[in-house]
């Protein structure tokens, strides 16, 4: 019960976003969308998610606003926004053809198939010596797939640094 | 307040963040050294530190920020963790043939050392060298893209 609350909540909240004319205030509601979708996280009992999500919501928060005072607004013509429904509705259309396909074969909310979650609930203590199972898997069993999470973020930087970087850059005056 | 961020914001936003941003970042360090016992890990906790800093730059301008981390020590600092990561990785190839392998506790873990802060052995190393990757990362993106001067604009 206390899911769908939360859930009406988030859905409102991304309406308004969509909807407000504001910049400002359409950020602010897609900041409680996020802050939402932490407090959902903790009742489907996943507070490590809860956290990392709480946290990366208030500092992408910040950036937005930040991005929202100094940039100017930019306006589509009416034109160009007619020609480029076309192509969303389409796209639209086969994603929807293949979720509802993809929907029928994934087993029903709260009751996931236990398979290797199984083995690793049983055996994690035993076998890595770490209390909490999330750092057990994503350190001890599934260290390969952090290792590539951390090669993105890696990349991420560099690509963020090297086309904002001071040297080099052409002077135009 | 958001058009000139070098100035710095009020009295009152500058002594509350002088009371709360010790408290945060020892918050991050108490979340990253116990992300094997509790919630949370090196992920959010170098999150927690990065947004210690940026409180600090947000309340007292960019200059009193840089002086405690300037993008180039945020730079160093990331690659470290970087380069702690992958050695842990290596070691364990090294020592069992399996990347990752847990080269300090072996295949069964001491009972004993359970729900003890030192105990898992690797995974406190990973998680720290993971907090220093992102922590840093994350406040040199956000120095880069929020502090960076447009040239051209003014013209």
């Amino acid at each position: 019960m206390e899911l769908q609350i939360i859930l009406v909540f988030m859905i409102i909240g991304a309406i308004t976003a969509v909807e407000l004319k504001d910049l400002l205030g359409a950020v602010i509601a897609v900041g409680a969308v996020g802050l939402g979708t932490s407090i959902a996280f903790l009742f489907l009992q996943a507070p490590d998610l809860a956290i990392v999500q709480l946290v990366v919501e208030i500092l992408s928060l910040i950036i937005l606003i930040r991005a929202v005072g100094m940039k100017d607004e930019i306006v589509i013509p009416k034109e160009q926004q007619l020609i480029s429904v076309f192509p969303v509705i389409i796209f639209i259309a086969i994603f929807m053809y293949f979720a509802v396909k993809a929907l029928f074969e994934i087993p029903s909310f709260g009751s996931p198939l236990m398979k290797v979650a199984q083995r690793y609930l049983e055996s994690g203590l035993n076998e890595t010596g770490a209390a909490n199972i999330v750092s057990a898997i994503i350190l001890d069993y599934r260290a390969l797939d952090t290792l590539g999470e951390a090669t993105v973020l890696f990349t991420a930087v560099i690509g963020v640094l090297a086309v904002i970087r001071e040297i080099g850059r052409i002077k135009q005056k | 307040m958001i058009k000139k961020p070098e100035k710095g914001m009020t009295i009152i936003v500058k002594t509350i963040t002088r009371y709360t941003v010790g408290l945060i970042l020892l918050y991050g360090i108490y979340i990253v050294l116990h992300g094997h016992l509790t919630p949370g890990g090196g992920f959010a906790g170098g999150v927690i530190i990065a947004l210690s800093f940026i409180h600090l730059m947000l309340a007292f301008g960019k200059e009193t920020a840089l002086k405690k981390m300037s993008v180039k020590l945020s730079g160093i600092l990331e690659s470290l963790g970087a380069i702690i990561f992958v050695t842990v990785a290596i070691i364990g190839l090294v020592v069992s043939g399996f990347l990752f392998f847990n080269f300090l506790t072996g295949q069964k873990p001491n009972i004993n050392s359970f729900f003890n802060l030192f105990s898992a052995g690797i995974i406190p190393l990973c998680n720290i060298a993971i907090c220093l990757k992102v922590g840093a990362g994350l406040f040199g993106i956000f120095v880069a893209l929020v502090f960076f001067e447009m040239e051209g604009k003014n013209d």
